[in-house]
């Protein structure tokens, strides 16, 4: 056996077999990270832990305080919010392995190999959107055992996590792009920390009619909002929608047109960065 | 026959720094090359440019006939490549780290399993196969990295200074990893700045600075041109040090040199010769009393000194550990 596997041709234009193909690598690439995540558990107890700890706070400690959510309840408007943006929170971990990878060597080794460069990307993305749909089910169980409930059918309900995974593979595409040009783990975590301002000045915690104006213009016609409120009339229905500026006809296609743009932008841009 | 791997004018800048400066290189086939270099002499810039991983801004490379910018993937399926750093997954098992390398050079899974336990059992590392990487020491981890270099069978191994930061005995094992490579008809170019290492491994050994080529040749051919060996002594008095110098001189085996600064006496000592004996028996003779006497192989600068007639262009390394790496 060693003798087979080991003896290279000698004759000097000998070429090896053909890598691997664009679906081939993109699985294996994408099983290597999901494997990672899933034997460290520490991660996800402590994402788990983090979520829930958020989750009571707006819940418990400022809930109280936050009026304007008109006939819904408060832990109504919220779990929507919480669960829409917990996948910015979740894609974060995607910037920060991309850019362990590169410092590791592991982006070169695999760079190197006769596959398509674009499925180490695309692996990348993958990947992350299989563990934020993992962190979206605890996330939402969460919110459903601190009084959460679906007003508007479980069709509609399901139609909104669906919306949630889309917006979660929109952001992995951007938070690996981050990560290819972080240029280390820890300057990837800083540049993911830009999706604070993002998520605190949207409506995914408080209704934006209660920011001063000049915020309310920002607040809204950012993708957080229109994912959020999308999120939030498929499993609230007409209480949600009197609450909010717009109905579903308006959110629903303007956040699947901004997830389309982060695609179309941070895409090319990752792949750029790779062929360098 | 064509070369296996052909640079001419070769080319490559990092903003201001000149990394390779009009590199001509034909290197054969079927040889372990060491490119042996001080830091900063485009070393690692070369090997990256051969694995396709650099872009060269001038010149012409291409490996077994391919060129590195318009055919990168045929270069890709001869090449695999060990970088500076073991890039392997410390939460996979040594064995799950070989077999995701062989499935994207596009082997089934069946024989990707095959190819990673056989590869395991070549570098001595059946026993830690179904153990997380995490677990491995620092040795360990650099020959899965080379064991993930060559699982996929390719034609040129490209080893960026495989053992730099490992203690000596992981050192040897590497080593022997390497040579039992060579042996076995894979073509292997590494790079080291240890003038010992290029000797042990190499067949042809390339001398570069300042991006460029300075002088290639076997390690003998190498030894014939640049003295082998050196023989270091101190006698216990400094006052005897001319005099142990003219004994020296007397035995008519070379010129002896003294560097006053560390109060030493140095002559050639070709292996094999019975230098250290002859000197310490005339010294004795002489009844000059040695401090302590010592052989050794030229350091990189003493070689680069006597083929060139002048030191490197960049520093010889102190720390075995620093990194070559321009990009």
């Amino acid at each position: 056996m060693t003798t087979t596997t080991f003896d290279s041709g000698s004759g000097s234009g000998s070429i090896g077999p053909p890598g691997a193909s664009q679906v081939v690598s993109t699985l294996t690439i994408a099983g290597r990270t999901v494997k990672k995540f899933v034997r460290t558990p520490q991660l996800i107890v402590a994402g788990t832990a983090q979520g829930a700890l958020f989750l009571l706070i707006f819940r418990y400690v400022f809930g109280g305080a936050v009026a304007h959510t008109g006939s819904l309840r408060y832990v109504d408007f919220l779990v929507p919010g919480f669960v829409a943006t917990s996948v910015l929170f979740t894609g974060m971990g995607a910037s920060a392995g991309v850019a362990d990878d590169l410092g590791l060597g592991l982006m070169d080794r695999l760079r190197s190999l006769p596959i398509s460069r674009f499925s180490i990307i695309d692996a990348n993305v993958w990947a992350n959107t299989v563990l934020t749909v993992l962190s979206l089910a605890i996330t939402t169980g969460i919110g459903f055992a601190i009084g959460f409930r679906i007003h508007n059918g479980v069709g509609p309900a399901l139609e909104a996590f669906g919306m949630c995974v889309v917006f979660g593979f929109a952001f992995c595409w951007l938070f690996v792009a981050l990560g290819l040009f972080a240029g280390s783990p820890q300057a990837a975590q800083s540049l993911s920390f830009l999706v604070f301002p993002l998520t605190f000045v949207s409506s995914a915690y408080v209704p934006v009619s209660t920011m001063p104006g000049w915020m309310q213009a920002f607040a809204d016609h950012q993708p957080i909002t229109a994912m959020v409120n999308t999120v939030r009339i498929l499993t609230e229905g007409h209480g949600a929608e009197a609450a909010l500026g717009h109905s579903l006809s308006y959110y629903l296609p303007v956040s699947l047109a901004w997830s389309a743009l982060i695609v179309a932008l941070a895409a090319p841009l990752a792949v750029i960065r790779l062929r360098r | 026959m064509h070369a296996l791997i052909e640079a001419r004018g070769l080319t490559k800048r990092f903003g201001r720094v000149t990394a390779l400066a009009g590199m001509d290189l034909s290197l054969p086939p079927g040889r372990i090359v060491a490119i042996l270099g001080p830091n900063g002499s485009g070393k690692t810039t070369f090997v990256r440019s051969v694995a396709t991983l650099l872009r060269p801004d001038g010149g012409s490379l291409t490996v077994g006939g391919h060129d590195v910018v318009r055919e990168p993937q045929a270069v890709r399926r001869m090449i695999g490549l060990a970088g500076q750093s073991a890039a392997v997954e410390e939460m996979m098992t040594g064995r799950e780290n070989l077999a995701m390398v062989a499935r994207l050079y596009g082997q089934s899974r069946r024989s990707a399993r095959a190819a990673s336990d056989a590869t395991l059992g070549r570098l001595g590392l059946s026993d830690a196969g179904d153990r997380l990487v995490k677990t491995y020491s620092g040795g360990m981890r650099r020959r899965l990295d080379l064991g993930a270099s060559l699982v996929g069978s390719p034609r040129l191994l490209l080893l960026d200074e495989p053992t730099t930061g490992l203690d000596p005995r992981s050192r040897m094992e590497l080593w022997e990893a390497i040579r039992a490579l060579g042996e076995g008809g894979t073509d292997v170019l590494l790079t080291t700045q240890y003038l010992d290492e290029a000797d042990h491994l190499a067949s042809l050994i390339v001398l570069i600075d300042e991006g460029r080529v300075v002088a290639q040749g076997t390690p003998a051919e190498r030894k014939q041109r640049v003295g082998a060996d050196v023989l270091d002594l101190h006698t216990r008095e400094v006052s005897d040090l001319s005099r142990a110098a003219a004994v020296l001189q007397g035995l008519g085996i070379g010129k002896p040199s003294i560097d006053t600064e560390t109060q030493r006496c140095s002559i050639d000592a070709p292996k094999g010769s019975g230098v250290l004996a002859l000197v310490v028996r005339a010294l004795d003779d002489a009844g000059i009393d040695i401090e302590d006497v010592t052989v050794r192989h030229p350091t990189l600068d003493e070689v680069f000194l006597k083929l060139t007639g002048t030191a490197t262009g960049s520093h010889a390394p102190s720390d075995p550990a620093a990194d070559d790496r321009v990009a």
